[in-house]
């Protein structure tokens, strides 16, 4: 337990030092698995520490990288003023959607959280607000002083150093007394409120930071691709967000981070030509039998892992 | 909007209604006896789909008799997916069975996309159930749509009658509210577990011959069926059949007048309906009405 901190803060030196070696397309992978984990690790929080299984976090993610380009317009403006704008209306929607959605529990609560996301994604798709179906360009990527965003070196540095703050963040928010009632309530509401606390205002609270990291997320989504479709909110990348904590290891943020970073290795892994030559058309086939081997193979998750072999060297 | 328009209006919310109970009534069934929450049913409504498309050369006109043979070969499907990829995960947490059924939805996508390929694909309608009747003179109302309801209605009763009249329903219902007091009493729970699940992939795999006709079969039509489906599952409680009829129907009427009345915000409507029931209802309309 004391120890704790060894693996994340190594794995987080070897981030840094990372660029020395990687090339273009390894570089932006690790960005494009950076922005998950980001946005696995907010969805932690809930479904890890609080034990809220939401199936629509997406809607923040998407809402994050949609304000994101919106505020940029043609011209950029300050990541100072687009950066805040994205985190804020990802939680404002969070606020709305976990006031409404926190008085219902277990599955439909995962239902509720799917149908809001929904309606996100409906409004982006087929109203004008956003063009529609296809989608808008970030024409022009907002800066701060000299920090330039297209350049990808910078990108790389401001994602991996992101990703490390939300870790930390999480990790603190858990440590706090915060955190402790939150477990409490994941463990036993009941008793939780018996106890005296207000443990709807714990839940909203909780749901509002992860809605707000993950629109984090959502900004950095934005400018690493330079736009943005409804896909974000749909409920396929919901699901993805979910599938990358169940993969990893639920109960853990390493597991998150392990989580997505799997998955995003995979369906790219899956996808390339020359390794798999004609089965890479049909990754999606070969992802489907690798999920179903996992949960048929690793009930814990990747992080479960370790725990089983060094359990069968010990006897 | 004058009578004959509303008329139309009604009979086709009423259609769409009676079909997605048909998806959503398995659906609700395999939650509420299970405990699974299965991603992959909007797959077996595809899957059934494409089947009313590779049967059609074979059958022709024999629609009834291809419906059938469809029915029977989704329920030996469902039999046999039952007992190699859910029997040992009962045990385990929910979570677990989404990642299967997330897993399994992207096999099926692309045994799909590998078998048939990408394209949309027509499915005619039978000859005996071309055309249409008169409606205040200027509408017409197709007579497969027709057939479509009232299909639908038969299934539905037949559902109702299995569950409520028979000894099977009687088992099913008992494995429903108390699992081992069920298997105390000598009840078989695994081969129900089976039957119930080729029950619903069966009645999911109807619902995709029924609507193939008329929506014709296309790639990812398996997705927004499912959402929608377990919308009406949740608005009508789940495990309660009844409670997915009315919800079915609900949704049917809102899906078809949103899409008249407010085109462009159209697809927020039903959620917008389940938003408001259950921050009224926590539990759903029905809370397991057996």
């Amino acid at each position: 337990m004391s120890r704790d901190w060894i693996i994340p803060t190594v794995a987080a030196l070897a981030l840094l030092l990372l660029p020395a070696v990687l090339t273009p397309y390894t570089q932006d992978l690790v960005v494009k698995v950076a922005i998950y984990a980001v946005f696995a690790l907010s969805l932690e929080l809930l479904v890890g520490v609080t034990g809220l299984v939401s199936l629509g976090h997406a809607a923040f993610l998407g809402i994050g990288a949609y304000v994101t380009v919106l505020a940029s317009g043609d011209s950029g403006g300050s990541i100072a003023r687009v950066l805040p704008l994205a985190v804020l209306a990802a939680a404002a929607y969070a606020f709305f959607v976990g006031a409404l959605s926190l008085r219902t529990k277990g599955v439909y609560f995962i239902m509720v959280t799917l149908a809001f996301a929904q309606m996100a994604y409906f409004v982006f798709h087929d109203t004008k607000i956003a063009g529609g179906s296809d989608g808008i360009f970030l024409y022009a990527k907002p800066t701060l002083g000299a920090l330039d965003l297209d350049d990808k070196r910078q990108m790389y540095y401001v994602v991996i150093g992101t990703l490390i703050a939300v870790y930390a963040l999480i990790a603190l928010l858990i440590r706090a007394r915060f955190g402790h009632t939150l477990a409490g309530i994941r463990v036993n509401e009941q008793r939780m409120r018996a106890a005296g606390y207000a443990t709807y205002g714990y839940k909203l609270a909780a749901f509002v930071i992860a809605g707000a990291l993950a629109g984090v997320a959502g900004f950095l989504l934005a400018i690493k691709d330079g736009a943005v479709n409804p896909e974000l909110l749909s409920w396929h990348e919901s699901g993805a967000v979910l599938l990358m904590l169940i993969l990893g290891g639920i109960g853990s943020l390493r597991g998150a981070v392990i989580g997505a970073i799997a998955f995003t290795l995979l369906k790219e892994l899956f996808q390339l030509e020359a390794l798999l030559g004609p089965v890479a058309a049909h990754w999606q086939m070969t992802l489907g039998f690798t999920i179903i081997a996992f949960v048929a193979l690793l009930p814990k998750g990747l992080i479960g892992l370790r725990a089983r072999l060094v359990g069968a060297r010990h006897g | 909007m004058d009578l004959p328009t509303f008329l139309v209006q009604c009979l086709n919310a009423v259609q769409y209604g009676l079909l997605l109970f048909l998806v959503a009534s398995g659906l609700t069934l395999i939650f509420g006896i299970m405990g699974v929450i299965n991603l992959a049913h909007g797959s077996f409504y595809m899957i059934g789909a494409y089947m009313a498309f590779a049967l059609a050369p074979y059958f022709g006109d024999w629609y009834l008799t291809k419906l059938l043979v469809g029915i029977a070969l989704s329920a030996v499907f469902g039999f046999v997916l039952e007992w190699v990829f859910f029997s040992f995960l009962y045990q385990r947490e929910h979570l677990q069975q989404v990642l299967m059924t997330y897993g399994l939805i992207l096999v099926f996508e692309e045994a799909r996309s590998l078998l048939v390929g990408n394209d949309v694909h027509g499915v005619a309608t039978p000859s005996w159930l071309a055309g249409g009747f008169e409606l205040g003179g200027l509408m017409s109302y197709p007579w497969y749509r027709v057939f479509a309801s009232i299909a639908c209605v038969i299934v539905a009763l037949g559902l109702y009658f299995v569950v409520n009249r028979t000894r099977l329903g009687m088992m099913i219902r008992a494995g429903a509210s108390n699992r081992d007091m069920a298997r105390g009493l000598g009840i078989d729970i695994k081969l129900l577990y089976r039957i119930v699940f080729a029950g619903g992939v069966a009645l999911a795999a109807l619902a995709g011959m029924i609507a193939a006709p008329l929506s014709s079969v296309y790639p990812g039509m398996g997705g927004s069926v499912l959402i929608i489906c377990f919308v009406v599952v949740v608005i009508g409680g789940i495990g309660s059949i009844t409670g997915a009829l009315i919800a079915s129907l609900l949704v049917g009427f809102v899906d078809t007048f949103g899409k008249v009345f407010f085109a462009e915000y159209s697809g927020v409507g039903v959620y917008l309906l389940m938003a408001v029931i259950l921050v009224w209802r926590p539990e759903g309309l029905m809370k397991r009405a057996y």
